[in-house]
C-alpha cells in the first residue's frame, strides 16, 4: 500500500477564492492510502517546496498529490521536489483545481466539492504509479537541411557557425530558391541578388557545409538524435568534381530551344545549362528531356568542348545515406497555377502574366536584360493594370484558389507598381485592391510612398474580366468608393498569385511523419511558443513551408529554427519521455490498428515465437514501440482492440481507477 | 412586414449568407448589366446585410439583372450575388401574386437572335 501526502495550493486567492482549501485537505485525509494532508499558501514557493520535502521524509511518503494550478504550470516544479526529497519523479500527481476548477466556478460550495473529486481522482491514480526512468539516447553530431532557398541558407549557415556539420538538399541544379529569382526585395529596395549571392557564397565555402544539389530526400528513418536519410543524387551528366563552370559547353550546345525555367519559361535556355550566372554549385548539368546524346546518343558536343572531361552521360542516380540528429523542412512555395482562373485571360494572352514573372522582366539578368517589355511584341507598356489576391483569400473556388491570405502580395505589388513609375514616369500603373495589408516596419509608409510620390493609382476594387482585343487588353473592374465600374485599355496585366507550398512538402511529410495543415503547410508544435519546431521530435520548420512569410520573417524564422537545432545538437545523449507507450506481446494480435493511428510513426511489427500447446513453438506478428520515438499521446491504446497497448504513467487501469473515484 | 423580417425572408428564400461578402467588388466588375443597374450586385449584398431592403424592392435593378450568374461563377467568397436578387425579385412578385410571362406567350415573344438562356431567365425573373 502506497503512503500518500496531500498538498493543497491556495494559488494566493486564485484558488482560495472559489474552492475552501481546508475543507478539501480535510477530506482527502481519508481516502485509502492517504497518510499525510494539509494546505499553504504558494506550494510552488521554496517554502511550500521544503513543506513537501519534510513531509515526504517525516511521514515516509511513497506518493505525492498535489492539489494546484495546471501540470503545464509547475508538473516540472514538483517533479524535482519529490526528487531532491528521495522519491521517483514519477510518483508526482497533479490535481489541477485552479484552471479547470476555481477560476471557472463562482460559487464556493461548488468549487469545493469539484476540487475533492479531482484529487480523489488524483489519489486513486497516484496509488497505482510505479517509478519510471527516462531513457537515453544518443545524439549523431549532423543536421539535415531540406530545401536551399533563403530559409535553408540561412538555418545552414546559422547552424554551421555553431561548428555542427549541415548537409542541404536541394532539388533544383542550384541553391538560392525564390529569391535568386527577385529583383529587388522590399521595404528597402536592395537588389535581391546582392545580398543573397553573399550568402550562397558563404555556403560553399563553409568547411561544414555540404551541398547536395539537384538532390531528393528518398527514406527517412529514425527518430531525434538518430535520424538515417537516404538522398537521391540524380545523374546531371556532369562530374561536379571536374567542372570548373566555364560555360563552354553551354555556349556549344546545339539544343538552344529549352524552355528556361529560371526565367519562367519566358526564354530559353540549352539543354546543358547553369540555371543563372551566380549558381552554387557553379556547375553545368544536363536536361535529359532535351539532350539529343542521352535521347537518340546523336551529338556529344559538349564533351567535345569540355576542357575538363567533365560531361559522363553514363553517370547514373546516386544514392547517399547519411545519420542527422535533426531535419530542418526549407521547402518552401510555388505561385499557384493561373490557368483555371479564366477570367483573367492568363493563358490567352502572353500579356497577362504573373508577379513572379514581373520579377524576372525586370530584373538586369532576365530575359529582357531588366527592360520592361510586353512578352507577346517587345514593345513597352503603356498601361499597366496589377490585380491582387487572384487565389489567395479565395474560400469558394478550393480547386483553384487558396482561403488564406497571401501575405506577400500587397508589399511586392507596391514594390512593381513603384519601380515601374520609377523607371518609366510615362507609364499609367493601376492596382486593383480589396484589401492593402502592410503590417510590418516601414511596410505601411512603402505602399504610401507608391501612392504619394510614384503617382501609383490604387483602386478599391477587383477585376471581374480581362479580354483580349487587338494588342490590348480589356480590363473591366469595380471601384468601390466611387460604386462605378470601370474600363481600362491595359498593356499589360500582372496578376498577384497566390502562393502554396511546394509540392514536394506532402510526401517529405509523410516520411517525416511530420503534421500538416489542411493546405499542406507544416504544423508547429505551438502556433505561439513554439513557432519552428514541429510536433515530431528533431523535426524543425524554416520559411515559407510552415506559412506565407516575406524575407525578414522567413530569416529571423530561420535562425531560430537553427538555435533550436544547435540546442539539439550540443547534447551528448537526449532523456526520453518515460511515459511512452508499450505492448504486451502475449496480448497483441498484430492487427496493425495502433500502428495506422500512430502520428510519430513509433511502432513497427516483428514476428516473435511463442511457446504453443504441446511444446510447440507458435510465429506471431507483434507490435514493438520505439520509446526513441513515442511521444505518448495514447492514440494506440484508445485504438488496441485487445488491450495490449498500455501507456507508461498513464495505464488504463489508473485511468480507469480515476474515473472510479470521480463517479463513486 | 418589418425589415428584420424581410431581411430573414430574403435570406431564407436565396440561401445566400451575405455575411461571407469580403467586400472586393468582383461581382460588380463583372455584372454585364451594371449601367443598366441603379444598386449594382456588391451593393444588393451589402443592403440585404444590413437590412436595407425597401429600396431595393422598389427598384428597377431587380428586372436588369441578367441573371446571368457572372457574380456567382466568379464570387471567391460563394455570396452568389444573383441568388439576392432573384429573392428580392420572387419577393415582390409573390406579393402581386401573378405569372407576368406565361409559357403560351413565349412563342409569340420569340425572336431568332434571342439566345436560349434568355428565356431561362426571363422564366426567372417574371414568374413567381
Amino acid at each position: 500500500m502506497q503512503r500518500i501526502g496531500v498538498f493543497v495550493c491556495w494559488c494566493g486567492s486564485n484558488i482560495a477564492g472559489t474552492v475552501d482549501v481546508k475543507v478539501v485537505a480535510e477530506a482527502l485525509k481519508s481516502e485509502p492510502g492517504v497518510v499525510f494532508s494539509t494546505d499553504y499558501q504558494y506550494m510552488c514557493s521554496q517554502a511550500g517546496q521544503d513543506l513537501i520535502k519534510n513531509a515526504v521524509k517525516e511521514h515516509n511518503l511513497t506518493g505525492i498529490v498535489v492539489c494546484s494550478c495546471s501540470p503545464r504550470m509547475h508538473e516540472a516544479t514538483f517533479r524535482k521536489t519529490a526528487s531532491a526529497a528521495g522519491l521517483n519523479p514519477y510518483m508526482v500527481e497533479i490535481a489541477n483545481i485552479r484552471e479547470q476548477c476555481s477560476w471557472v466556478h463562482k460559487e464556493m460550495p461548488l468549487g469545493t466539492e469539484k476540487a475533492i473529486i479531482l484529487g480523489k481522482a488524483a489519489v486513486a491514480k497516484v496509488s497505482l504509479n510505479t517509478p519510471l526512468t527516462p531513457g537515453e539516447s544518443p545524439v549523431t553530431k549532423r543536421a539535415l537541411v531540406i530545401g536551399g532557398g533563403i530559409a535553408g541558407i540561412q538555418t545552414a549557415l546559422d547552424i554551421a557557425d555553431a561548428g555542427f556539420p549541415v548537409d542541404i538538399v536541394e532539388k533544383k541544379a542550384t541553391i538560392g530558391g525564390k529569391m535568386a529569382q527577385l529583383d529587388k526585395t522590399f521595404p528597402t529596395l536592395d537588389c535581391a541578388a546582392c545580398i543573397l549571392t553573399p550568402k550562397m557564397v558563404d555556403v560553399a565555402q563553409n568547411e561544414n557545409i555540404r551541398i547536395f544539389s539537384y538532390s531528393d530526400v528518398e527514406e527517412v528513418k529514425g527518430f531525434v538524435g538518430n535520424f538515417n536519410v537516404k538522398i537521391k543524387k540524380r545523374a546531371r551528366f556532369v562530374d561536379e568534381t571536374k567542372c570548373t563552370g566555364c560555360g563552354a559547353c553551354i555556349e556549344k550546345c546545339p539544343q538552344k530551344k529549352v524552355p528556361n525555367e529560371f526565367n519562367l519559361g519566358m526564354d530559353n535556355r540549352r539543354a546543358i545549362y547553369i540555371p543563372f550566372a551566380q549558381a552554387v554549385p557553379k556547375v553545368a548539368t544536363i536536361d535529359p528531356d532535351y539532350c539529343n546524346m542521352l535521347k537518340n546518343g546523336k551529338c556529344g558536343v559538349c564533351s567535345k568542348f569540355c576542357a575538363a572531361g567533365a560531361i559522363d552521360y553514363k553517370q547514373k542516380d546516386e544514392i547517399i545515406e547519411e545519420k542527422y540528429g535533426a531535419i530542418v523542412v526549407a521547402t518552401g512555395f510555388e505561385p499557384i497555377s493561373m490557368d483555371k482562373f479564366d477570367e483573367f485571360a492568363y493563358s490567352q494572352s502572353k500579356d497577362v502574366i504573373t508577379s513572379l514573372e514581373f520579377e524576372r522582366l525586370t530584373n538586369a539578368a532576365g530575359p529582357t536584360a531588366g527592360k520592361l517589355l510586353r512578352p507577346s511584341d517587345g514593345k513597352h507598356p503603356q498601361k499597366i493594370v496589377f490585380v491582387q489576391c487572384v487565389g489567395s483569400r479565395c474560400s469558394a473556388c478550393a480547386e483553384k484558389g487558396k482561403e488564406y491570405c497571401s501575405k506577400i502580395c500587397c508589399m511586392y505589388t507596391a514594390k512593381h507598381a513603384m519601380l515601374t513609375r520609377d523607371k518609366y514616369p510615362d507609364t499609367e500603373v493601376t492596382v486593383f485592391y480589396i484589401d492593402v495589408r502592410t503590417p510590418g516596419k516601414n511596410f505601411d509608409e512603402f505602399q504610401r510612398r507608391a501612392v504619394e510620390e510614384y503617382g501609383v493609382n490604387y483602386v478599391k476594387g477587383m477585376v471581374g474580366k480581362i479580354t483580349p482585343e487587338g494588342d490590348k487588353l480589356k480590363v473591366r473592374a469595380s471601384d468601390l468608393i466611387a460604386n462605378k465600374q470601370i474600363n481600362i485599355d491595359a498593356d499589360l496585366v500582372v496578376l498577384a498569385a497566390a502562393i502554396e507550398p511546394d509540392k514536394s512538402a506532402r510526401p517529405l511529410a509523410t516520411m517525416l511523419t511530420a503534421s500538416m495543415d489542411t493546405n499542406d503547410f507544416f504544423t508547429e508544435a505551438h502556433p505561439k511558443l513554439r513557432p519552428v519546431e514541429s510536433p515530431t521530435a528533431g523535426v524543425f520548420l524554416s520559411g515559407t513551408c510552415q506559412g506565407p512569410k516575406d524575407i525578414p520573417e522567413t530569416v529571423s524564422q530561420a535562425g531560430a529554427a537553427a538555435s533550436k537545432v544547435i540546442g539539439l545538437l550540443q547534447k551528448n545523449k537526449l532523456m526520453g519521455n518515460p511515459c511512452v507507450a508499450s505492448s504486451n506481446q502475449l496480448m497483441c494480435n498484430g492487427c496493425s490498428s495502433c500502428e495506422r493511428v500512430c502520428p510519430y510513426g513509433a511502432i513497427s511489427y516483428e514476428d516473435k515465437e511463442f511457446p504453443g500447446p504441446n511444446r510447440t513453438v507458435k510465429t506471431r506478428r507483434v507490435a514493438v514501440v520505439n520509446p526513441a520515438v513515442c511521444q505518448g499521446c495514447g492514440a494506440c491504446t484508445v485504438a488496441c482492440p485487445s488491450g495490449a497497448m498500455d501507456l507508461n504513467g498513464f495505464m488504463n487501469t489508473q485511468i480507469m481507477a480515476e474515473v472510479d473515484a470521480i463517479c463513486k | 412586414m418589418d425589415n428584420k423580417y424581410l431581411k430573414e425572408e430574403i435570406i431564407r428564400m436565396s440561401g445566400v449568407n451575405p455575411k461571407k461578402c469580403m467586400k472586393c467588388g468582383k461581382c460588380t466588375a463583372t455584372c454585364p448589366s451594371f449601367d443598366e443597374m441603379e444598386y449594382h450586385p456588391h451593393q444588393f449584398v451589402y443592403m440585404v446585410e444590413s437590412g436595407d431592403i425597401e429600396p431595393l424592392l422598389k427598384s428597377e435593378s431587380l428586372y436588369k439583372c441578367l441573371s446571368c450568374f457572372a457574380c456567382i461563377d466568379r464570387c471567391p467568397r460563394g455570396v452568389e450575388p444573383a441568388k439576392l436578387v432573384e429573392a428580392v425579385r420572387l419577393s415582390v412578385i409573390r406579393k402581386q401574386n401573378n405569372n407576368h410571362l406565361k409559357a403560351d406567350d413565349v412563342p409569340a415573344l420569340l425572336d431568332e437572335d434571342m439566345p436560349q438562356q434568355a428565356i431561362v431567365s426571363a422564366f426567372r425573373k417574371y414568374t413567381k
